[in-house]
């Protein structure tokens, strides 16, 4: 008896193994080559760029004033007769690690908000009423509240922007969690009598992280130009530390006779946020081939 | 001569509400599956026979009726609270190989789940166990490291069977193991369902809507229709003396292979709605041998010959 | 048999764009129906079955397929190579074809009166009024009750079978001469689908149309065809009229596949299997893509791909050592 199982075993052939198929698909995937060849420059250009410059960014020269683009100031030189290229070098650092921990922390919190909603339907209406709210209010409105609140610090900032885009994280992870919770891979875990805790960390959360990652590359794009508009607008990270925000809010007087200034950091700005967008693209198409736009 | 019942069931019910209305999915289901022994629970959509294969196993609460299991009565409307001490000794087999298995875990780890929450298997154990599994289920064991999709349905299937027999089930429930494969591949798989009863000693619950699956695997069969059962006998007998006309028209309307067979009348009509009941036989609207009485007085299922049970006025003595 | 095939499938190959490169989903088919006649084609998940049938009307996808070789012969015209325009005006209207999923067949946010409508308006122009009497006498002619009041009902409203039917009314609007059934009852249960196929059988009769038929259920052929082409892997392995396919079947796999099917009348100690499993599409295989499998095979079958051996009387086989045997091993 044993012998015809085994028999028939032999002599199937397991599929050719396709190691890292996800992997050789993103290398193939043009925008998010593009993107992550972004990113990479803008964050290697933020980790290492202040250390090779070697000029202090807060460094003032009356006689340096308004110097457009040359040999000495790529970037040019602000009203303090600071260099703007690296002032738009240190202003990465803040601006990344502002985008980056509003990332994670809307991600964080919203997928354990996600998760208790999409699994405990009896918590789902209050729960995602709540997140309606605060979705109700504009980001940047809600953001100025926080940071009035909070006072003017780019802690303050974090916190604000991960409470303005936690409904969005919210709402995926619930979405992905009521498709596995009808999954019969759950259901066998039941069955094996596995508790809800068991279910949640090693079914739930796994199979959610895809749509979830996509979207926290899109909440890094828009967290960095959320923060540059609420600097801005005079609710960013004090000067003199730069952040690309209050750079650009700086250079906002004299944006005719020395554009270079709002310029270079601008650009910083809507690079970053491209190169998220485009990387975020990839990864979606990707690890949804459903949802791909055909291009 | 047969066997003692390790599972009893008696007048199980499932209601849900289904805006406002109420739709009686299970409607007083009463069987015995005897130790060693495969039942099959043949059905269309809507018979009512996979709810009543979750409600055994716990992943549905039943709204009244009782089940024993193993000599143990189980509340069964509390749902897999309500199993305790006798959950390892069933188990349940899933339909659809694309999500029985978990595709960010490895077919190892999948097997191996049922130890993990049980708890108490030491790292070496746990492995000889799931080589042990796969070996059993006909896969090599080199495979254990593999992701779900780098599986064929069929052995995606087995791997599902594997994991049910990881902590020594006595009893298994499979819910349709084999509508969702190739034909080539149902027979394999029963073929090794088989032989994992033979060996391993197994009782079965087997849910399905292909008579002649049901057939090679099954030594009694119940029909369910509309929620209740209309017959129940030893296999032989149901698919060569059919008398309930449900399981007549069943049969019948089954397209078969040889060649010259006189084509049945087919039968006419469909399911009824289970939310506005009608008085007397759910069947006989489309019975072409109703009676008056049917229209008023649902029929009991009783035993019409020995061992062999019809919920049908026609059938009212003992043969 | 002189007469001329209504449509004529030659040396089709079909390719789809995957991970990596151009693969092959069928290569070198050839089946032709004759006018009135139906055509069965089965085969198991990966044959091929639904690709050949889909490519007849050119439904796949643009950008990912491609059509490497052969064509399709239909009222003196390759299909494959008529321009857009052209090819609408047979779709619908003299081809048509149905699905296999009742429940996303149907647009959800119409009416059954429109989606009946449509073809009827497109391909004859008529008016509103004239379109919907018509509709409503195709719905009785599917048998459905209560046309005229059902057919302002949504598609949620109707069962899986009653769906079925609608879908098949819309197919033979524009009465066409060839109807391609594409898995029609195998969502159904087995009750209804005893009926719908009883329905197809009359309206075959009625509008005297062809049919080609495709299932993974032998039953289902042998009740229903005349004529059966058996797929395997992408390529056709057997073709032969229905009585002789049963009677007498020439390739291992048709022989190994209708064994394997749980016999309703008997009682087995254990189902015939054929061992090992279907191959992946990509995977090249040097020789009969069934050798592997094979109970039979023989040093020649490893070697050199078979092609299509005549055994008289219209049944041929993809298997040169049986036929060579005399049908017989």
């Amino acid at each position: 008896m044993t012998e015809v199982v085994l028999a028939t075993a032999s002599t199937q052939v397991l599929a050719e193994r396709r190691r890292f198929r996800v992997v050789r698909k993103l290398a193939a995937h043009r925008s998010f080559k593009i993107g992550l060849v972004l990113v990479t420059i803008l964050l290697l250009c933020a980790i290492i760029g202040p250390m090779l410059t070697g000029i202090d960014p807060t460094a003032m020269s009356i006689r340096s004033r308004f110097k457009p683009p040359s040999a000495r100031f790529p970037f040019g030189s602000d009203q303090y007769g600071r260099d703007i290229l690296t002032r738009v070098l240190y202003g990465g650092r803040l601006s990344l690690s502002i985008g980056l921990s509003v990332a994670l922390i809307s991600g964080v919190f919203g997928a354990l908000i996600g998760v208790t909603a999409g699994y405990f339907r009896a918590l789902d209406p209050y729960v995602m009423r709540l997140m309606d709210a605060l979705m109700a209010f504009p980001a940047i409105l809600l953001a100025i509240g926080v940071g009035a609140a909070l006072g003017a610090q780019a802690s303050s900032i974090v916190v604000a922007l991960a409470v303005a885009y936690v409904p969005r994280t919210a709402r995926i992870v619930r979405a992905s969690v009521l498709v596995i919770r009808e999954m019969e891979y759950l259901q066998a875990a039941r069955v094996s009598g596995a508790g809800d805790l068991h279910i949640i960390v090693k079914h739930v959360l796994p199979n959610c992280l895809g749509p979830l990652i996509v979207q926290l590359t899109f909440i890094f794009a828009y967290a960095i130009l959320a923060e540059a508009a609420l600097s801005f607008l005079g609710i960013g990270p004090p000067p003199p530390a730069p952040s690309w925000g209050n750079i650009i809010a700086e250079g906002r007087d004299y944006s005719v006779e020395a554009w270079w200034v709002m310029l270079f950091p601008g650009l910083a700005v809507s690079l970053a946020a491209l190169g998220m967008n485009l990387l975020g693209d990839g990864l979606r198409d990707v690890l949804d081939p459903r949802l791909k736009i055909e291009t | 001569m047969s066997a003692a019942s390790i599972v009893v069931v008696r007048d199980l019910v499932k209601t849900f509400t289904a805006r406002g209305a109420l739709l009686r999915a299970v409607d007083g289901v009463s069987f015995d599956v005897r130790q060693g022994e495969t039942l099959g629970l043949v059905g269309e959509s809507g018979s009512g026979k996979s709810t009543t294969g979750r409600i055994l196993v716990g992943l549905e609460a039943a709204t009244t009726g009782s089940i024993n299991l193993f000599g143990h009565e189980i509340s069964s409307t509390r749902g897999k609270a309500a199993l305790g001490a006798v959950r390892r000794r069933l188990q349940f087999v899933f339909q659809d190989p694309q999500n029985s298995l978990n595709p960010r875990m490895r077919a190892q780890d999948a097997i191996a789940e049922p130890l993990d929450v049980a708890g108490g298997w030491s790292r070496s154990a746990r492995n000889d166990r799931v080589r042990e599994l796969l070996e059993m289920v006909g896969l090599p064991s080199s495979c254990g490291d593999r992701f779900p999709h780098e599986f064929s349905g069929g052995q995606r299937q087995r791997i599902g069977i594997a994991r049910a027999l990881a902590l020594k089930p006595e009893f298994v429930i499979c819910d349709e193991p084999v509508s969702s494969l190739d034909v080539s591949m149902q027979a394999q798989i029963v073929n090794l369902l088989l032989d994992l009863q033979e060996r391993l000693g197994l009782s079965y619950l087997f849910i399905a809507h292909d008579l002649a699956v049901v057939r090679s695997i099954s030594a009694r069969v119940a029909v369910m229709y509309a929620g209740g059962i209309v017959e129940l006998a030893p296999k032989r007998e149901l698919y060569t003396l059919p008398r309930h006309p449900y399981t007549q028209a069943l049969l019948a309307a089954v397209p078969r292979i040889t060649p010259n067979r006189a084509r049945a009348a087919v039968i006419t009509g469909e399911l009824p709605s289970q939310i506005d009941i009608v008085p007397g036989c759910t069947f006989h609207p489309r019975c072409p041998f109703a009676l008056e009485r049917c229209r008023a007085e649902k029929p009991k299922l009783r035993e019409i010959a020995p061992g062999h049970l019809a919920a049908c006025h026609l059938h009212e003595t003992p043969a | 048999m002189a007469e001329q095939p209504l449509l004529s499938v030659e040396n089709l190959t079909v390719q789809f764009r995957g991970d990596a490169g151009w693969v092959n989903a069928v290569e070198g088919v050839d089946f032709s129906v004759g006018a009135g006649e139906c055509l069965g084609i089965v085969g198991e998940s990966g044959s091929g079955k639904s690709v050949s049938a889909l490519s007849i009307l050119k439904l796949h996808s643009q950008s990912n397929t491609r059509y490497a070789s052969g064509a399709i012969r239909y009222g003196g015209r390759d299909l494959l190579t008529l321009p857009r325009r052209r090819l609408r005006q047979v779709r619908g209207r003299e081809i048509a074809m149905i699905f296999q999923d009742p429940m996303s067949s149907l647009n959800p946010v119409l009416t059954i009166a429109d989606q009946i409508m449509e073809p009827l308006r497109q391909h004859q122009g008529l008016s509103v009024q004239a379109a919907r009497r018509q509709a409503i006498e195709l719905l009785e002619m599917v048998r459905i009750s209560d046309a005229s009041r059902r057919i302002d009902d949504y598609p949620h409203r109707l069962s899986g079978g009653m769906r079925q039917r609608v879908m098949i009314a819309i197919a033979v609007a524009c009465r066409p001469r060839l109807l391609i059934a594409d898995e029609p009852t195998t969502a159904l249960d087995v009750t209804i689908q005893s009926q719908i196929l009883e329905l197809l059988r009359e309206l075959q009769r009625e509008i005297g149309m062809s049919v080609i038929l495709i299932t993974h259920d032998l039953g289902v052929v042998a009740e229903f065809a005349q004529r059966v082409v058996v797929m395997y892997a992408g390529r056709v392995v057997e073709s032969a009229s229905v009585p002789a396919l049963f009677e007498r079947p020439m390739h291992p796999y048709t022989e190994g596949l209708i064994r394997a099917v749980p016999n309703l009348d008997e009682d087995v100690h254990r189902l015939a299997t054929i061992p090992g499993s279907i191959p992946d599409p990509s995977m090249s295989i040097a020789g009969c893509r069934f050798s592997p499998r094979c109970r039979e095979a023989v040093k020649s079958c490893l070697v050199e791909p078979p092609a299509l051996v005549d055994a008289g009387a219209g049944h041929f086989a993809r298997c040169p050592p049986r036929i060579a045997a005399g049908g017989i091993l």
